[in-house]
């Protein structure tokens, strides 16, 4: 198989560089939640497209289905009832990978190759190197891969790689009824974005705007959300999402510490060998002991 | 082989040493990586009409093999037609599952007969099918058929039969269900055509 139909520009695990002379443009989804009905319509096609289907499970009482995402669930739609100053508003959002242009879950990957990022900015995961640790589940600020428990792999959302590559539209966009998610480079997502925000606070939604974190360098998923000041109402989605200090400085700070480290200890053992030398056993302990016992 | 204690010490420092370095990065791997392979590219795509609801989405289905005479087709992927004034391309989630409807194992494949107070169905031929079907129209109708009203108005009407056809059907073959429906003088059908 030709490899590399996609360019690379990051690689989990890997202090090589990527081959680097190829531009691509950059590109982005964005999930119009003004204009969301519901109807999951993405869920069934994102599980027909890459041939996943999730098991039959049960009705919780609300429109939830499945209830959280999961190695076959790639996205999953999120429904909060919540009190604003408009009164009691229904809030539907698309939950999956936000594709971030700073992924926590590739900064934390340990397995060489498992997580790559291209460079049209899709962030991609690649079964096949995954050692199923679960460190991408720590590292991403939105709670997004999933570990399945029949190979000990993680899945996620892969914005249709195999599709964009080619040249066409995730599944989800393509099927969405009302236009709310749509595809295109991210400089005409944004725009798009910014007329839809025009609309929006012309009916009243004063605090409309773009979800594009800047805590994650900017993600190639987008929300347009009417209530851009709290984006904590929309199913607990990250007011300010960034990758976790702990993952940040393991996986960052502390990794030339470690190898500096290593390497100073390998110099002093080294400089300990000229100087002194290798400690010389003496004949009469390195000889085999006496049998004690009379053997016959 | 002959070797102390000693050495086979300094060969495991030395084995770990060298698999740690190589662990550490100073023998990586070429930064390469593939996609999952685009899987309609040698599908044979087909055109057709959503079943379910009488909007009547435009769908573009993608069959196993090139229509070559060996290959048995099967559909395996199903998604909208972009070039379909009605739906351009979207597909609601009922339409996005199609796939799974057309591989249902609950799905009817042949006419099944329940006769009355009987529970169980029973698979009986087309040709069985349409001679019962149509024996129970000429009954009802010769039974029931109004050719005057009380006024003595000549009406032609047969009201206790009704007749469902499918709700995506084409301009035509709603054209045909009119002609042979109206016919007959029922009045009681509903198909595309009402759209």
């Amino acid at each position: 198989m030709a490899l590399q139909s996609l360019d690379i520009i990051r690689r989990s695990a890997t202090t090589t560089p990527p081959p680097g002379v190829r531009q691509t443009e950059k590109l982005a989804k964005l999930i119009d939640i003004s204009k969301c009905i519901g109807c999951k319509a993405c869920q069934v096609a994102c599980m027909e497209w890459n041939d996943t289907r999730d098991a039959i499970g049960h009705n919780h009482g609300v429109l939830d289905d499945p209830m959280d995402l999961t190695e076959n669930s790639w996205t999953v739609m999120r429904y909060s009832e919540v009190e604003t100053d408009r009164g009691l508003e229904w809030l539907i959002r698309k939950d999956g990978c936000m594709h971030c242009a700073d992924p926590g879950c590739l900064k934390a990957c340990p397995a060489p190759g498992a997580i790559v990022q291209y460079s049209n900015g899709i962030v991609d995961f690649h079964e096949e190197n995954c050692i199923g640790c679960g460190y991408c589940i720590t590292g991403c600020p939105f709670n997004i891969p999933r570990l399945s428990k029949k190979d000990s792999k993680v899945y996620k959302c892969t914005l249709c790689a195999d599709r964009v590559a080619v040249g066409l539209e995730p599944a989800c966009v393509k099927t969405c009824p009302t236009g709310a998610i749509v595809f295109g480079t991210k400089e005409k997502m944004i725009q798009h974005a910014e007329e839809r925000l025009v609309d929006l606070k012309e009916r009243g939604y004063a605090h409309a705007g773009l979800y594009n974190p800047k805590g994650v360098g900017g993600t190639h998923v987008m929300y347009v959300l009417p209530h851009a000041d709290a984006p904590s109402l929309y199913h607990g989605l990250p007011d300010e999402p960034k990758i976790d200090f702990w993952v940040a400085f393991w996986k960052g700070a502390a990794k030339p510490i470690g190898n500096w480290l290593l390497g100073l200890v390998a110099f002093a053992a080294f400089l300990h060998y000229i100087t002194v030398g290798p400690n010389e056993a003496d004949e009469a302990n390195d000889k085999e002991p006496e049998h004690a016992g009379g053997k016959p | 082989m002959d070797i102390t204690r000693r050495q086979f010490a300094k060969i495991c420092a030395a084995g770990l040493g060298s698999s740690s370095l190589a662990a550490l990065g100073f023998s990586p791997d070429p930064v390469l990586a593939e996609v999952r392979e685009f899987k309609l590219t040698g599908a044979t795509e087909t055109r057709n009409t959503c079943p379910y609801c009488s909007v009547s989405c435009g769908l573009i289905m993608h069959s196993l093999g090139d229509r070559a005479k060996n290959a048995e087709e099967s559909i395996f992927h199903i998604e909208g037609d972009p070039d379909h004034p009605v739906n351009r391309g979207t597909l609601c989630p009922k339409g996005a599952g199609l796939v799974d409807f057309i591989h249902s194992p609950n799905r009817l494949r042949y006419p099944e007969y329940r006769a009355p107070g009987s529970s169980a169905w029973k698979r009986i031929s087309w040709d069985e099918a349409f001679t019962k079907v149509a024996r129970l129209m000429k009954d009802d109708r010769d039974k029931n058929f109004v050719a005057k009203n009380a006024a003595g108005a000549t009406v032609n009407r047969w009201l206790t039969t009704g007749f469902l056809a499918a709700s995506a059907s084409s301009n035509e073959s709603g054209h045909i269900t009119h002609k042979v429906i109206r016919n007959l003088g029922i009045l009681g059908f509903d198909n595309q055509a009402r759209v």
